[in-house]
């Protein structure tokens, strides 16, 4: 059956060919070597036994003819012509090698030459660019990382983490003379001074309190550094510091007990004790405001 | 019948070492799936009075003994139990304090250099993923929110540096949420690739407070105990300015646990100085670590220092990285 009209006619127009997909408007042709694409009568494979068509492999082009001559011998039916890459040159060797063929056979081999190396133009192009990576999800993990993200949630109990937190800082005095709160320290601090021998006499207190006017702006610089570090780059000197400070800070309580308020901290400190402090005022104000 | 029969016939033969108790039926071979499940209860139920038994037992036993009782067993936790990681960072090591001294964040905390942020999101970022942008960079003070235009990192990066930017943030979108982050410290620093995960906006959080203002939030660092944390903790430290505005009453909390870094936003204030309220602003999410690589943004050729591998680092429960 090696008329090219009753193939057509067969498989064409009425029997089933495989390589035929009929969708409303048109039909198309899944067969390789078909030039354009479309189930027609000039384009079909089948039903053309002098064909050419135009395939790329792996980033380069070849021509591939089938002529009349070899219709009986399957294996060495399609001649395979490699093009070059030079576009022209290309389109040079396409015309020589189907010279005298069909003008339709020609003209849609350079189409399909012209469109197949503009998509490796772009296949090459955005090979350049930034490339999305697909990583895969594995539901199981997915949903163990969840679990455990739960599970570490309430292991850490946040706001009690934090708000320990701060209360420590208060504590080791970052905040400086923001907070005027009595901190319990003074007290315990001032029990143990109690406690111990009172013969502590005033000599003492004036010997220090000149070391203490130097002490209190050395502590106070480091205080500001050492607000800003993480915790575990709080060095332990800072503790010492603290209980340095603690003794000068209650030192002062205790001489202006009698006005029945703490002092500020800061300035306040940098002026003789014996000076009253009427900052009454301003304690109000920050208790009165509330969280916004 | 049957049973019985055997039961008598054995108590017969003098066996004072064996029990012997009638055959019992468990409660999972009852096949109505109604009565199985009336059986199950009560046997919880009776489970739960003895426990509860035995804790006051054991209570007045303690209170009988009162000083000579022993001490309160400690329960097992996760944290309690975990392997010990030999890069621990001791705070009196001299080597670790050594290497900060001389690694990539070294000028911040010397305060030569004053951070700069540039937030940027992957391609086409959804609604979500943009509302979270500029939320972030009102949490971060003095950073930026820049729109990607499909523009690689590679290119940015140079541009960034020659900006003064020290570092860059890029939010990852999949499937209409953020769910990555890459941390890269600018000036040839390193850069950490995290996911994110549970990402709440402002208008999510329940009983959330205000918008943030502009200062300087303080910050906390938790639990970065291994070396791998401590650099960790170290460059979110170099996220935020040094010096944090306490009138603002903000801190930025980021807290480790289990390998899960918790981010929260709050602002604070202290009704007594034993007390202390909090109120959550601002947005919240959680990372986890997936790769620290030395050196700026670079997949392909960068150099690794710590890459989360699942078949090797998962293998036990009580191993933490962090």
């Amino acid at each position: 059956m090696h008329s090219d009209d009753v193939v057509w006619d067969t498989l064409g127009n009425r029997q089933f060919c495989s390589y035929k997909i009929t969708t409303k408007t048109q039909n198309f042709c899944r067969n390789e070597y078909n030039l354009t694409g479309l189930c027609n009568r000039s384009s079909c494979p089948l039903a053309n036994s002098q064909y050419a068509t135009i395939k790329e492999e792996k980033g380069r082009c070849y021509l591939y003819m089938k002529t009349i001559e070899r219709a009986a011998f399957p294996r060495r039916l399609w001649e395979r012509v490699l093009l070059s890459k030079n576009y022209e040159k290309a389109l040079e060797e396409i015309d020589e090698n189907l010279i005298y063929w069909p003008r339709f056979i020609r003209h849609k081999c350079k189409q399909r030459f012209t469109k197949i190396t503009q998509y490796l133009i772009r296949i090459r192009k955005l090979t350049l660019k930034r490339q999305r990576k697909l990583v895969p999800l594995r539901r199981k993990i997915e949903r163990r990382e969840k679990r455990r993200e739960e599970k570490a949630l309430i292991a850490a109990q946040l706001d009690n983490a934090i708000e320990k937190e701060l209360l420590e800082r208060l504590k080791q005095d970052t905040y400086g003379d923001i907070y005027n709160f009595p901190i319990h320290a003074f007290d315990k601090a001032l029990q143990q001074q109690d406690a111990e021998s009172e013969s502590e006499s005033d000599a003492e207190k004036e010997e220090e309190d000149d070391e203490d006017m130097d002490k209190r702006e050395f502590v106070e610089a480091d205080d500001s550094d050492l607000s800003d570090f993480e915790d575990m780059d709080k060095l332990e000197t800072s503790s010492e510091e603290e209980q340095e400070e603690e003794e000068e800070v209650e030192k002062k309580t205790s001489l202006s007990r009698s006005k029945g308020k703490n002092p500020l901290k800061g300035p306040a400190r940098r002026k003789r004790p014996y000076i009253e402090i009427e900052y009454e005022e301003e304690t109000e104000p920050t208790t009165k405001t509330k969280a916004t | 019948g049957g049973a019985a029969g055997s039961a008598a016939e054995d108590g017969a033969p003098p066996a004072p070492e064996r029990v012997l108790f009638p055959p019992t039926f468990s409660v999972s071979e009852i096949k109505n799936k109604q009565r199985r499940h009336f059986m199950f209860l009560r046997w919880k139920q009776q489970q739960r009075k003895e426990k509860l038994a035995a804790k006051k037992k054991r209570r007045k036993e303690r209170e009988a003994l009162g000083d000579k009782a022993p001490p309160k067993a400690v329960p097992k936790t996760i944290e309690n139990q975990r392997e010990y990681d030999e890069t621990t960072v001791d705070p009196n090591d001299e080597e670790v304090a050594f290497d900060e001294a001389t690694d990539e964040f070294a000028p911040y905390f010397n305060r030569q250099t004053v951070p700069k942020i540039l937030i940027t999101t992957s391609d086409r970022p959804r609604g979500r993923t943009v509302r979270f942008c500029e939320q972030l960079s009102t949490v971060i003070p003095n950073s930026h929110v820049y729109y990607r235009r499909g523009l690689a990192l590679k290119r940015i990066i140079p541009q960034c540096i020659a900006r003064d930017f020290t570092d860059l943030i890029v939010i990852n979108e999949d499937r209409k949420i953020p769910n990555g982050l890459l941390l890269s410290h600018l000036p040839d620093g390193p850069t950490a690739h995290f996911r994110m995960s549970s990402v709440r906006l402002r208008k999510e959080i329940k009983r959330k407070g205000k918008e943030p203002t502009e200062h300087v939030p303080e910050i906390i660092l938790n639990n970065f105990t291994t070396r791998l944390g401590h650099s960790i903790g170290r460059m979110f430290a170099s996220l935020f300015p040094h010096d944090p505005q306490f009138i603002g009453r903000q801190v930025a909390t980021f807290h480790n646990q289990r390998d899960y870094i918790f981010f929260r936003f709050h602002r604070y204030i202290f009704k007594s100085e034993k007390k202390v309220g909090i109120q959550e602003l601002g947005p919240r999410f959680t990372l986890k670590l997936r790769s620290l690589q030395k050196g700026t943004f670079d997949s392909k050729f960068g150099e690794y220092e710590w890459i989360h591998k699942r078949r090797e680092m998962d293998t036990s429960r009580r191993k933490f990285h962090l």
